[in-house]
């Protein structure tokens, strides 16, 4: 995917001022000239006035109003679905008024209870288990030169995010099913194993680009100092790769805590977790209690995306 | 060891990841293989003899008085139905998510951000959250029946949930951030100066945007179509709630078949059925986004 070069077809001119900047990431700077104070103005509704200052070039008429529009259908079903978690009728239809009697329901709730607590244990064993291994995974594979079967470790390690996730369903399925006849073993290990499976290309992908951000300089000054190799993973790589790392962790977290089709095929009976539970209800009349559970995930979401985001930041 | 990239076997560190990914994803994909070619037991599970019955009754279908073979017409209105929301889903998506991307693309860079922070919250929310927030806005009593019928439009709340409609609404909510976060990527990158240069030449917007922004951007076009299409044909949840039972894609009709159809080997079929063109369709994207770089480099 390379950027900055002349379409191919058509009869667009050979760009004369290009490439000035095509070194440099293009993130936050690119763009020079276009980028005038003119840019900070909204380009909601100016499709007139843009045809008379040809020199916003960024505008195309109609793409702000549709843009704008798009993100607000995005969120009035979320923001309606954490308004209603407040009503105080029984009717996920009617305004009843202002109550959190729906997350006291659904707090003592003894199936919620033990679902929330199931989601939550395997949702922190599979981030410890993914991103350990893919920490590890990403030391193997990255800042090293080329070499055979590569590709092979990469396609593995990333085959979960490219096989329809109801695929590697039914096949947990029936091997598991195979090992719980044979072994007669029925608990949480099947889903915690599926779980950091399916989390590992999400814990590698942070800690692997954090890795591929790190140059060598200071590995290569520790070893220089006489620094044995377990001190310099000690005290250098390990500390610089660790935002890496809990970007994974959380990634994995929040991945493993969403998970519905491969745990509804692998649980075993009475093994739901939070969002099987839901799917259950769903099927039944359904009651604000559910909203209620949404929302707290939806929050707890959040959070954990906004601490994600402020780990990977790059600075400067 | 792991320190530096002078070690020669530092790649056996990576090899932990891989049996987990052995025994907990790729393996068992064989083992839906062999099942494929079985007979399914009587409650559940497979009688192991080979076969090829399961893959024969994925387009076939024989009668069972006087055995005459004809298509599965079921099967192939299921098929059908899972390729053409998943097709729709994706030029919604497009259509959606290109001016979105390009308004997020285009904003200063300390705004930009915020916009992206917002697609990126919905793209993280629980699937299942996200659908069941859609099916209460389309539902008979929901806040889209409410406001047509309190602006006067219809009189009577429309059916939308339950119907193919409904899936089509539903997957195109929960799969936008999919189209637009790759899309953003691509036209974060483009170079405007290149439409200014159109522009200079007496190129018309429309024009512009067909001869130079969409050649351009296409790998991030190319990348967002798979990943909508890849997760629509194989979506579960999103058609089993807002389709009810009858309006059954292709992953709904799999599980049916480890259920209450108790026909392992069909189903286990109809898994590689999927496997098969989603992979496919990833080849196809890896073949075009690899040709893309030769003519580009």
């Amino acid at each position: 995917m390379s950027d900055r070069t002349p379409p191919r077809p058509g009869p667009a001119p050979e760009p004369r001022r290009t490439g000035t900047d095509s070194g440099a990431p293009a993130q936050d700077r690119g763009r020079g000239e276009t980028k005038g104070p003119d840019r900070g103005a909204p380009a909601r509704g100016r499709g007139r006035a843009a045809q008379a200052r040809p020199f916003n070039v960024t505008t195309m008429p109609g793409f702000a109003t549709v843009a704008i529009l798009a993100f607000v259908l995005l969120y009035v079903p979320i923001v309606t679905m954490v308004i209603y978690s407040f009503n105080a009728s029984d009717s996920v239809a009617l305004w009843g008024g202002f109550s959190t009697r729906w997350y006291a329901i659904a707090w003592e709730n003894d199936f919620v209870q033990e679902a929330t607590i199931r989601s939550l244990v395997i949702a922190t064993s599979a981030a410890v288990i993914a991103s350990t291994l893919a920490t590890m995974a990403a030391l193997g594979t990255t800042r090293r030169k080329r070499f055979r079967g590569q590709t092979l470790i990469y396609v593995m390690i990333n085959q979960p995010l490219m096989v329809p996730e109801i695929v590697t369903a039914v096949a947990l399925l029936i091997f598991f099913a195979a090992i719980k006849t044979a072994t007669g073993y029925t608990g949480l290990a099947y889903l915690i194993l599926a779980h950091s499976a399916f989390c590992v290309p999400f814990a590698y992908l942070p800690i692997r680009a954090r890795l591929e951000g790190m140059d060598l300089t200071l590995e290569r000054a520790a070893a220089d100092l006489y620094a044995t190799p377990f001190q310099t993973f000690r005290r250098i790589t390990l500390p610089l790769m660790a935002p890496g790392i809990a970007a994974g962790a959380m990634l994995s977290f929040v991945i493993s805590l969403d998970d519905v089709i491969i745990t509804e095929f692998v649980k075993s009976a009475g093994q739901d977790t939070l969002p099987t539970y839901m799917l259950g209800q769903l099927r039944r009349a359904v009651t604000p209690e559910v909203n209620a559970i949404s929302t707290a995930l939806l929050v707890l979401t959040v959070l954990l995306l906004t601490a994600f985001f402020l780990l990977t930041r790059k600075r400067g | 060891m792991a320190l530096s990239n002078s070690g020669k076997n530092g790649w056996l560190l990576s090899i932990p990841a891989l049996i987990l990914l052995i025994f907990g994803a790729a393996g068992p994909l064989l083992i839906v293989v062999v099942y494929s070619f079985l007979e399914p037991g009587d409650f559940s599970g497979v009688i192991w003899n080979f076969t090829t019955e399961a893959w024969f009754r994925v387009f076939f279908e024989r009668d069972i008085f006087d055995g005459t073979v004809s298509t599965a017409d079921a099967h192939l209105t299921i098929f059908w139905r899972s390729l053409k929301l998943s097709i729709l889903t994706t030029l919604a998506t497009f259509l959606i998510g290109f001016p979105m991307a390009w308004f997020i693309a285009t904003q200063p860079p300390n705004r930009r951000a915020a916009w992206l922070f917002l697609i990126t919250i919905p793209f993280w929310t629980n699937l299942l959250i996200r659908t069941f927030a859609i099916l209460e806005v389309i539902r008979n009593q929901g806040l889209l029946n409410s406001f047509l019928i309190w602006l006067g439009v219809i009189d009577a709340p429309l059916q939308i949930l339950y119907t193919d409609t409904a899936v089509l609404i539903g997957m195109a909510y929960v799969y936008l951030p999919l189209m637009v976060l790759p899309l953003f990527a691509a036209i974060d990158r483009f170079d405007f100066k290149l439409i200014e240069a159109g522009y200079d030449l007496y190129a018309s917007r429309w024009r512009v945007l067909r001869r130079i922004v969409i050649p351009i951007v296409r790998p991030g076009i190319v990348a967002g179509s798979i990943l909508v299409f890849v997760p629509s044909l194989g979506a579960y949840v999103t058609p089993r709630i807002l389709g009810g039972g009858k309006n059954m894609m292709l992953g709904n009709f799999i599980e049916l078949q480890f259920g209450q159809g108790r026909n392992w080997p069909l189903g286990a079929a109809l898994s590689m059925l999927l496997l098969v063109i989603v992979l496919t369709a990833l080849l196809a994207y890896v073949r075009a986004t690899s040709v893309e770089d030769r003519h580009n480099v």
